[in-house]
This record gives structure tokens, sequence and C-alpha cells, in this order.
């Protein structure tokens, strides 16, 4: 299994020049993408800006809205990859804790109203742990790469969903390929009234400040990373089984996952249909890399990146840009974080590069 | 039913021939000790380089756009990878989210978003006299788009290379004892970058051959997780030509099959069908793990020497 070297905050090894390097890089790659495209870029950017936080519209109904899904993928990719686990299957996780939340919600919301949106939340994390529980038992078993085997559960998982839509849980009219809507009571209360920011957020800033907590703190944690930075280690001097603990947080990062599938379909889109995940479980692993993989951070990396998603659907409206163009932005995230690490941990390590 | 047979199979080895250009090129890359999980991007890109090239008036120009878009893709990789060390995973992760993206905007800037397909030249089938007419198997083999009969000069080529030239065997070390490689006076950054940019070419050939011979036009995110069903095809085919190409044609089978059921009508939910080759590719990981063995230094960043 491929192992990655342990990610630092990219704060306490790139100095402040540096981050504000590569912003600016950043942006100007953008801008020049745009104009590429043949896009007014003044206008793009201006529409970015406001759509992301121009009003306490765009802050409460779109920016954290957004975030909410980010957060908890984000922090369930960050928890995996630190126990040296490359989970890429946050988007089949999601997508299979909606998928569930949705047959909860329908299947009990009309006896049990508001009980069956706790169980249905719950059932979502079971049933990302569950999507994430055939490739952790694959890598376990057989030494399966479980970056593939995630994505290829992203994939059965999304055609998984186009079945539900279009058989079981198709509505009524058969119309459509979308769910019913799920009854008002097992919706997911709103947080700040006026606006569209419901409990789920919540629920993410809770998951994340626990998720700092116990891998700060309790033994748990220092399992965790102690088997992601040096598992060999881990085995020999700590006494770990390796295995196990991997196994535990491969179910764990799939369960929040799930939860993030599950808020989503009572929080905002109140139905199930195909596209209900615009890839916020690719997304998370540009959350989780700008967070150095640090659960208390991810709070911060998953509410930027909800204003980029924001500011985005902002320029497709007001500038006519593709929403797609995100994805390349994450991407250059990602490859400026990966690349000034290594660039950064070669020079100080010098030519003798430590073993992975 | 032979008329059904024969058709399954033709579509087979049309399916099975980017699968097993992407599949051959990620084969030369593992050997060398890279696993580029960006290979969905390198092909999204060969894809879009192929409608480009197309676009400007033929098919030759679109095969040219196809290797530049795969081969530009492979070289940011090559770049991150051997030169900065960066991980191989992460890296191949964001190239396949970026390449995805930046096609995607491409497309929609360039050709508008009205959605409707875009007319380019394609390949058409030639049928090899003699061959193509030996029942059942020489239609589907002998009746193909020229670049099915290229991919079965690369086996060959490829195989030579790996296994009978002096750069093969130095490939071959770096991928399994780099410190030893570098001993011996290889620079193995080097030869992993040249082998990167081989599966670059190789992945874009794979897109092409997927635009102009298969689907005959460019739609967003086409690639549809080819890329992986490729490095699963690898492993399936024991980092070797051959068995790379055997495995590439399970797989087009695997993809052929909803066609044939189709045809042959089935109450079976047709997601089935389309969730099928990726059910199968983590069978086949499952299966084909416990017992080879893959390149020693497979997905190391500790490389030294330029």
């Amino acid at each position: 299994m491929t192992r990655l070297a342990p990610l630092r905050p990219s704060a306490s090894v790139a100095p402040l020049v540096l981050t504000l390097a590569l912003a600016i890089g950043i942006v100007a790659l953008l801008a020049a993408i745009l104009t590429l495209g043949g896009f007014n870029v003044g206008r793009a950017m201006t529409a970015l800006v406001r759509g992301a936080g121009g009003s306490s519209y765009a802050i409460f109904s779109a920016t954290l809205v957004r975030a909410t899904p980010l957060i908890l993928t984000g922090l369930a990719v960050a928890l995996a990859f630190k126990a040296g686990i490359l989970n890429i299957g946050a988007e089949g996780q999601l997508l299979t804790g909606a998928a569930v939340a949705a047959a909860v919600a329908l299947g009990m919301g009309p006896s049990l109203g508001a009980g069956a949106l706790v169980i249905a939340l719950i059932a979502a994390a079971a049933g990302g742990a569950l999507c994430a529980a055939l490739p952790a038992w694959l890598q376990r078993r057989f030494g399966v790469l479980e970056v593939i085997s995630t994505i290829m559960m992203n994939f059965i998982a999304l055609y998984g969903v186009g079945y539900l839509v279009r058989g079981p849980l198709q509505e009524p009219t058969r119309a459509y390929p979308q769910s019913s809507a799920i009854p008002d009571a097992t919706h997911l209360p709103i947080l700040i009234p006026g606006t569209r920011l419901h409990v789920g957020f919540a629920i993410a800033v809770i998951a994340t400040l626990a998720a700092w907590y116990v891998t700060r703190n309790l033994a748990a944690g220092f399992r965790l990373r102690v088997v992601g930075s040096n598992p060999s280690a881990a085995a020999s001097a700590g006494g770990l089984d390796v295995p196990a603990v991997t196994f535990r947080v491969f179910l764990l990062s799939g369960a929040l996952a799930g939860l993030a599938g599950g808020v989503e379909l009572t929080g905002v889109t109140y139905a199930l249909y195909e596209n209900i995940s615009p890839g916020y479980g690719y997304t998370a692993i540009a959350v989780a890399l700008l967070a150095g993989l640090h659960p208390g951070l991810v709070l911060a990396s998953g509410i930027l990146l909800g204003a980029l998603e924001a500011g985005a659907a902002a320029m497709q409206r007001e500038a006519g840009v593709p929403l797609v163009l995100v994805s390349v932005v994450e991407a250059l995230i990602i490859l400026a974080i990966v690349g000034a690490q290594a660039f950064l941990s070669r020079r100080s390590a010098g030519s003798t590069g430590a073993g992975t | 039913m032979t008329e059904a047979l024969t058709a399954f199979l033709e579509a087979t080895v049309r399916t099975a021939t980017p699968l097993a250009f992407a599949a051959l090129g990620e084969t030369v890359s593992e050997r060398a000790g890279v696993i580029n999980v960006g290979l969905e991007g390198v092909i999204i890109a060969g894809c879009f380089g192929a409608l480009v090239g197309a676009q400007g008036g033929s098919v030759e120009m679109g095969l040219l756009g196809g290797v530049l878009g795969g081969a530009a893709s492979a070289g940011v990789f090559a770049l991150f990878v051997t030169w900065l060390r960066a991980d191989q995973i992460i890296t191949g992760t964001a190239l396949t989210l970026g390449a995805l993206g930046l096609t995607g905007t491409l497309y929609r800037s360039l050709f508008g978003t009205t959605g409707a397909a875009l007319t380019i030249p394609t390949l058409r089938p030639i049928a090899i006299p003699v061959l193509s007419d030996l029942p059942l198997f020489g239609a589907a083999f002998f009746r193909q788009p020229v670049v099915t009969y290229l991919l079965y000069l690369l086996v060959g080529l490829v195989w030579w290379f790996l296994t009978r030239t002096h750069a093969g065997l130095a490939l071959r070390a770096v991928g399994e004892q780099p410190e030893a490689a570098e001993a011996a006076g290889i620079r193995p950054a080097r030869l992993q970058a040249a082998a990167v940019l081989v599966s670059g070419v190789l992945g874009g050939m794979a897109g092409a051959s997927l635009v102009l011979a298969q689907v005959g036009t460019f739609t967003e995110g086409m690639s549809a997780g080819r890329g992986f069903i490729a490095i699963a095809i690898v492993a399936l085919g024991r980092w070797r030509p051959l068995g790379v190409a055997l495995a590439a044609l399970l797989f087009g089978g695997a993809t052929a099959l909803q066609y044939l059921l189709q045809s042959m009508g089935t109450d079976l939910p047709y997601q089935l069908f389309l969730a099928f080759p990726y059910i199968l590719t983590l069978v086949v990981l499952a299966a084909g793990s416990a017992r080879v063995r893959a390149p020693a230094a497979l997905g190391r960043r500790n490389i030294t020497g330029h």
C-alpha cells in the first residue's frame, strides 16, 4: 500500500510569503484561464467575490450552506489521510448516505415525524461507513489499493442512485428521475431565521471540534496519527494492531461522508436525484489538504472552498463562466500545496530523502 | 445468434482499444516505479486534444492533438513527481480533477453550451483482406479502425523494449531497485520522467481513439473512469504487455456485454450493466493482487538523482 508522507499544516513549514505567492499565482492562473476561454475577467472576478461574501444572503444562504457538506467530507478525507488511508471515495459515500437518508425519511417520516430525521441521519452515516467497508476490507484482506477501489465505489454508488430514482424510490408520477420530497417533519431546522442556513452547519462544526479534540487529546487520536506517520514503528514499538486501526478509521471516514449526504438531503435538496452532489467528495480532498489534514483547520478551509463554490455559481449566473472551472482551481490548490511541501522538504532534507 | 456474437466481439475489441492504449502506457510508467493515478486526466486531455485537432479538419490532426494533450498533462505530472518529488497519488488525483475541469471549461467556452454534438471526421474500420474473413474472430480483430492495428504493433514493441533492450532493463531496474540502478550509473528521475511521458503519449492515444474511433464526438467527462480501470488492468495483466492487452479485452467484453444483453432483451436494470466494469475491477483487483507482485519501488517518492 502506498502511504503518504506526513503532511503538515502549510503554515508551519511554508513562510507567509510563499503562501501569499501561491494565492497570487492561483488568481493569476484563474485569470489566464478566463482570458483563454474568452470571458470578461473583471466581471467574472467581481461576480466571484460578490457571490461568495458580498451580502449577508451570500454568506449565510450560499457560502455556509455549500460549506456544510464540504466540512464534513473534508473531515472524512483529513482523518483518513492522516491515518495513511487514501480514501478518494467520499463522493460515493456521500451519495450512499443521501440515498439511505431519503429511503428512511420517505419510509418512516409520515409515521415518526422528527424522530425519522434522527434515524435518517444515523442511517446515512451507517450507509457511508458500509460503502467504505468494502474497500477497507479489500485492502485489509487482499491489499487492494484503496485509491482505485474507492473510486470504483464512486461510480457504483452513482449508478446505484440512478437505479433508485428510476426504480424503487422514484416519485409516484414516474415522470422525473428523482424521489418524492421528504415530509416537512424530516427537514433539518433552519439555524438562522430568514436564511437557508440549516442545523447541518452546526452538526459540521460540532463534528470538527470533536475530531480535533479526539485527535489531539485522546489515545485513539494518537493511534491514528502514529499509524499514519510510521506504520512499522506503530506495529513493532507501539504494539498496535495497524490493520485494525486502519480499518476503523476507514469506516469512520465513510460515516462522516455518509452523514454529509444525509445532511445535504434533509437540509438542502429534500429529495434524492442523481446530481445531488456537484462533486463535494472530490472537493473534499482540496479541503483536507488545504487544512494540512488538521481537523480544526478543516472548518476554515471548508468555508473558504464553500465561498469559492458559491462565488463560482454567481460567476456562472452573471458572467457565463462554467461551474466546472472550480475543479481547476481546486486542482491548482492541491498541486500548489503538494508542490510547495515537496519543494520545501527537499530543500530542508537535502537529497538524503527519508523513506516513506 | 451468430450475428449478435460477432457484433459483441467487434464491440469488445473496439471498447478495449482505448483501455489497452492507456494500460500499456501505464505499464511502462509503473515498471519504472511511477503510478499515475492521473491517467484519467491524461485520457480526458487526449480526448479534448483529439477534438480540437479533428476540428482543424482531419483525423490525423485529431490523433496528433490527442497525443499532444496526453503528453502535456503527463508532463505536468512528471514535473511534480520526478523533479519536485511530490506524492504520486495526490498529484495524480489533482491532475484528474484539473484536467476534467479544464477540458469542461474550454469545451463550453470554445464550442458553446448548447449540448449539440459536434461532428468531426472519424476513423472508419478497415478490413484486412483474408484475415477479416476468418470465422467469428476475423471481423472482430481485423475489421477495426487503424488505431487498433497500431495498438497490436505497440503491444509487441513495448514487450520488446521492456525485455530486450538496455533502456528497458534500466527502466525496470529503476522500478525495482532505484538505489542499485543509480549506483550503476542510471539517472532514475530522468528515466522515470521519460516513462511518464510515454504513458502520456499512449494515454493521449487512448483519448484520441475514444473520440475518433469509438464515440465520434466529445462530451464532458467522457473518460468515465477508464483511467482508473486501466490501472486495474495493468495489475490484472501482471505488468506485462501481452497480459495487459488480454486484460483490456476482458474489460472491453464487460462493457460490450450491455449491448449484447440489450439486444437480447432483459429485465435487469441497465444501471447494473453500466456499473458492471467497475464491479469487475474490484473483483479482479481482489483476485489478482493476492498472487502477484508489483514493481518493488512503485509509488515511492524518495528517489534521488536527476
